[in-house]
């Protein structure tokens, strides 16, 4: 449990929010051309780092915007809150 | 078996203050080679070295445990064994594993506490019955000994459920599997241990793997804090640090990791001689030996490796333990903790060989493991 600052509504509790996995997955651009095993990458396959991820959020009980997260998986300690469509902060 | 447990070795330990006994196995340091490599000390990897030395004979073999025997996901989960499991493959798979919990104590010379007290799985809307019921009748044609019982066998089976219709998630009903139930988890590992070492195996303990180092296709052995071990055959039982050894070795797997929590209360005399789940709340109760109250939580919907988690998950699952039993009401919780799960997209183990040759896993078995 911890505290997000949400780009658009200030700092509220994480339960107001909810996680939508790794960011930065992008959708393949031809999903009729996919042959089974990319589409298992493209759907299933995950970093799952411990340490710092780049994650979607979206403040499911708030402003009901998604925007990314830098957060450290072994800490919960997040690092840096940007919105969709901003270059990932380089570390 | 050099050192026997039984009636008579208790009587002769008894004479010396039981101050003698020897060490349940041993502590060793790393080989430089072995023709095995086991990553991980939990109940699934000492398992694994326990059943490859005994059924298929490899005995030079290490058990790599980062931590101590005991001390991972192993002694964190809530202890429940059941194998009544929709489709077909996880049928056969848990009702295989259920068949050997029971006669484990025997073949392992070891207490592990196995009970068989049943395990209830409410259903508290209309799409759980549906569910419950299909599962029931999918369990019977794998000759699994699943029921349906109704609102009142509910009540009559396990009576401090509040089955009243007007609370605010009702219970519609049930399945109940008696030959489920729970067993003392640190005992297994702790007899598996024992059992493996007894036949040659080397467990290592506190021993972190850092990295896995391949030549083109094949691995070659495994970095370690205890230096480098040689090895054409490695079997990773990480659990929850799956994805972590696989990216080692530069694979992906359909895993994420969250931590998933459990509590227990003071000890109390029986009041509940089974065990209840309610999927739809993330409500788990039963009821240790020593009389505490062993409550099983969610997991929070992120990824994380802080063996923790939310405050809020805790308190969703003490609302719904609240309104399932008032008679809980005024216990008082002693202790709360985390572990982590590694969960596939469709909550099923993944027990497999990679394209890396021999690499093998085991895992993905989230909230269903021990």
């Amino acid at each position: 449990m911890f505290l997000i600052n949400c780009p658009y509504c200030g700092e509220r509790d994480q339960s107001e929010f909810s996680c939508g996995g790794e960011a930065h997955i992008v959708r393949p651009k031809q999903p009729t051309e996919l042959s089974d095993d990319q589409w298992a990458e493209y759907l299933f396959m995950r970093k799952n780092i411990k340490g710092v991820q780049f994650e979607r959020w979206n403040h499911a009980h708030g402003c009901r915007k998604w925007f990314n997260m830098v957060r450290d998986t072994s800490n919960d300690k997040i690092h840096a809150v940007y919105k969709m469509g901003e270059k990932p902060p380089v570390e | 078996m050099k050192n026997k447990y039984s009636i008579f070795s208790l009587i002769k330990n008894a004479f010396s203050q039981h101050e003698n006994w020897k060490q349940a196995w041993g502590d060793p340091e790393p080989k430089k080679e072995y023709e095995a490599i086991i990553i991980g000390g939990g109940g699934h990897g000492l398992a694994t070295a326990y059943y490859l030395a005994k059924k298929h004979n490899m005995r030079n073999i290490a058990v790599l445990e980062k931590g101590w025997i005991g001390g991972g996901n192993t002694g964190r989960n809530t202890t429940i064994i059941r194998s009544n499991y929709l489709w077909d493959a996880s049928a056969g798979l848990y009702d295989h594993a259920l068949k050997i919990w029971e006669n484990l104590s025997q073949e392992l010379n070891y207490n592990i506490m196995f009970s068989q007290r049943g395990v209830m799985n409410l259903a508290h809307n209309l799409q759980d019955v549906r569910d419950l019921k299909r599962r029931t009748h999918a369990n019977r044609l794998n000759g699994i000994d699943a029921v349906w019982l109704s609102t009142d066998q509910v009540k009559e089976f396990c009576p401090i459920i509040n089955t009243s219709p007007d609370i605010r998630y009702p219970v519609l009903g049930g399945t109940l599997q008696r030959r489920a139930g729970t067993a003392r988890h640190d005992a297994v590992a702790w007899g598996y241990a024992r059992g493996a070492n007894e036949m040659g195996v080397d467990i290592i303990q506190n021993c972190e793997v850092k990295g896995i180092k391949r030549n083109g296709d094949q691995v070659e052995g495994v970095e370690t804090s205890k230096g480098f071990i040689k090895t054409k055959k490695i079997g990773v039982v990480a659990a929850g640090h799956s994805s972590v050894i696989a990216n080692m070795a530069g694979l992906k797997l359909p895993l994420e990791s969250k931590p998933l929590q459990a509590l227990v209360s003071e000890p109390v005399k029986p009041i509940i001689d089974t065990v209840v789940m309610s999927n739809a709340v993330h409500a788990y109760v039963s009821q240790s030996d020593k009389g505490e109250l062993v409550i099983g939580a969610g997991t929070d919907a992120y990824v994380s490796y802080t063996q923790r988690g939310s405050h809020d998950v805790v308190e969703g699952t003490l609302k719904a333990i609240l309104e399932l039993y008032p008679i809980f009401s005024r216990m008082k919780m002693l202790r709360q903790w985390g572990g982590i799960v590694d969960i596939c997209p469709d909550a099923s183990p993944i027990i497999s060989k990679t394209n890396i040759k021999g690499l093998y896993f085991n895992c993905g078995w989230g909230h269903w493991r021990f």
